[in-house]
């Protein structure tokens, strides 16, 4: 098994009120070691569920998760998260927010290493001289970076980020992706990346993975050619928009707005 | 301190006083129907003695009473905020006992306990302070943010651990914004006890002989005397809410 992150054949279905609501129904994703992938879907279909199933928070009703070879079952401290909502401690400066999992998770870092490492985290996104402010003296763009270091500060094995950049704006989303490149050349992380933008998904990602709508399976597989670090001018090549259109029509068949290419062709 | 902080609120201040002062020279008003400001220092000055004996039993019984109700109230608090079956259960209870006018509680349990009277009027304290603490904090607890939890929880932290580090914290400002209602409400109580037991103690005593006799600069000289606690006791807890939450106020823009 060369694969870092594993799922195979994984059902869910939520337990409400008015009986059981199926989210997941035959997802597989598999992610090399140092991979970066994309996951992308109709609203509401799964992907939030998918993040909390590789954290170990949540254990499906079918189907496996394995990481590294170990099978899921609980949460593990080789995961790092990152949310849409950057939850930082209101409390504790930035410096102390980014350590806290190092409270937590068994670390060989004395405390002056673990500080060392924290500051150079928050130098490598740009936020070096705002150690000791507070969240609340920061901008959107500026907690979500804090948070991001936070997610890493224990070097996990997985980064999950749950559409970590969906409240920003344009401009500090696309700083953000730059800096997200910075952070993988620098910290051996294998990547999953929830998203709404597709743009994002092919900036940042070796390879999306488009999920079908509510109950969520895996659609559609893109391998995005360049690997690794790329400029920001890789988003306005013609194999760019190839693959965004590629992606859009993907998710317009996961809508229900539109057949799947095979069964156009046969109705033609 | 500017001339605006400290000589505006001064010269209200005397304002209020010589308009006070002035209604009651010009009506004749005498001692027995209302007294004047300037009645209120010799009221004072004649039972100082008491005033300082009773001031303190009446202090030391709202705070004892307060902090029975920290207690009491962060302890249910907690056990509605991270149980919904608990919530479902005590909260009716406890909305419905909240609705009772506690005035009509304090013959109950002057009657019931009579002659305890520290332990009447420090229950009495308790009991009408501790319903907005057991509120804000079971409502600051479950109204955590479902990712606060997952941030921690991914790493197999423990639900000690990320109440400890998170729940608790979290909860600080709505905490002091419920112990600053409850200071007040844990005076009423001290003092609703004090006036109503007979052979009482403390300043609701004091007030209570003083209407006994008419004796308005007494009431009144109590009642500012009622005041400068009830300020200190609300200045103590804002100071331990800079320390403790200071946090959560906004930085000035």
């Amino acid at each position: 098994m060369g694969n870092l992150i594993e799922i195979k054949g994984v059902r869910h279905a939520y337990r409400t009120a008015s009986g059981p609501l199926p989210v997941l129904d035959g997802l597989e994703l598999s992610v090399p070691e140092g991979g970066f992938v994309a996951v992308v879907g109709p609203s509401g279909c799964g992907k939030s569920t998918l993040t909390r199933l590789i954290a170990g928070l949540m254990t499906p009703d079918e189907g496996e998760v394995w990481l590294h070879g170990a099978r899921v079952t609980s949460p593990r401290a080789t995961v790092g998260m990152a949310f849409q909502n950057p939850v930082l401690l209101e409390w504790r400066t930035i410096l102390k927010n980014v350590l806290l999992p190092l409270e937590i998770v068994p670390t060989k870092l004395t405390k002056k290493q673990a500080e060392e490492r924290a500051r150079h985290l928050l130098n490598l996104v740009g936020l070096s001289g705002f150690e000791d402010k507070r969240p609340s003296e920061l901008s959107g763009g500026m907690r979500q970076r804090a948070s991001l270091c936070r997610a890493l500060i224990h070097q996990p094995e997985v980064l999950i980020l749950d559409e970590p950049f969906g409240a920003l704006d344009a401009f500090t989303r696309e700083d953000l992706w730059q800096i997200m490149h910075a952070l993988k050349a620098e910290e051996p992380f294998t990547g999953v990346l929830i998203t709404h933008d597709l743009r994002e998904s092919i900036f940042l990602a070796d390879e999306v993975v488009v999920l079908s709508g509510r109950p969520a399976r895996t659609q559609y597989v893109l391998d995005v050619a360049v690997k690794g670090a790329r400029d920001i001018d890789h988003l306005y090549t013609p194999e760019a928009a190839e693959m965004l259109n590629v992606l859009r029509h993907q998710i317009a068949i996961a809508q229900g707005r539109e057949l799947p290419a095979t069964t156009r062709r046969a109705a033609q | 301190m500017t001339w605006r902080g400290v000589g505006v609120p001064l010269i209200a201040c005397a304002i209020f006083l010589a308009f006070w002062e002035w209604l009651v020279w010009v009506n004749g008003w005498p001692n027995f129907k209302m007294a004047s400001p300037s009645d209120l220092w010799p009221a004072f000055w004649r039972f100082r003695d008491l005033f300082f004996t009773m001031g303190w039993d009446t202090l030391w019984r709202t705070v004892v009473g307060l902090l029975l109700a920290v207690a009491f109230g962060v302890f249910l608090g907690m056990i509605m905020g991270l149980s919904r079956v608990m919530r479902d259960a005590l909260y009716p209870l406890l909305v419905g006992f909240n609705a009772i006018p506690k005035a009509t509680v304090v013959p109950i349990i002057a009657l019931m306990f009579v002659g305890q009277h520290d332990f009447n009027t420090i229950l009495m304290a308790f009991m009408i302070s501790f319903f907005p603490i057991a509120v804000s904090v079971s409502i600051g607890l479950s109204t955590l943010e479902p990712e606060y939890r997952d941030i921690l929880r991914s790493l197999g932290a423990s639900r000690a651990t990320i109440f400890w580090k998170i729940a608790l914290p979290k909860t600080l400002p709505e905490f002091f914004g419920a112990l600053k209602v409850s200071v007040t409400l844990a005076f009423i109580g001290t003092n609703l006890m004090e006036i109503v037991s007979p052979h009482g103690r403390g300043l609701g005593a004091l007030f209570d002989s003083g209407k006994t006799n008419s004796d308005y600069p007494l009431m009144f000289a109590v009642l500012v005397a009622l005041a400068i606690l009830g300020i200190i006791l609300y200045y103590v807890v804002v100071l331990l809410e800079k320390i403790f939450a200071g946090w959560a106020e906004r930085p000035a823009s």
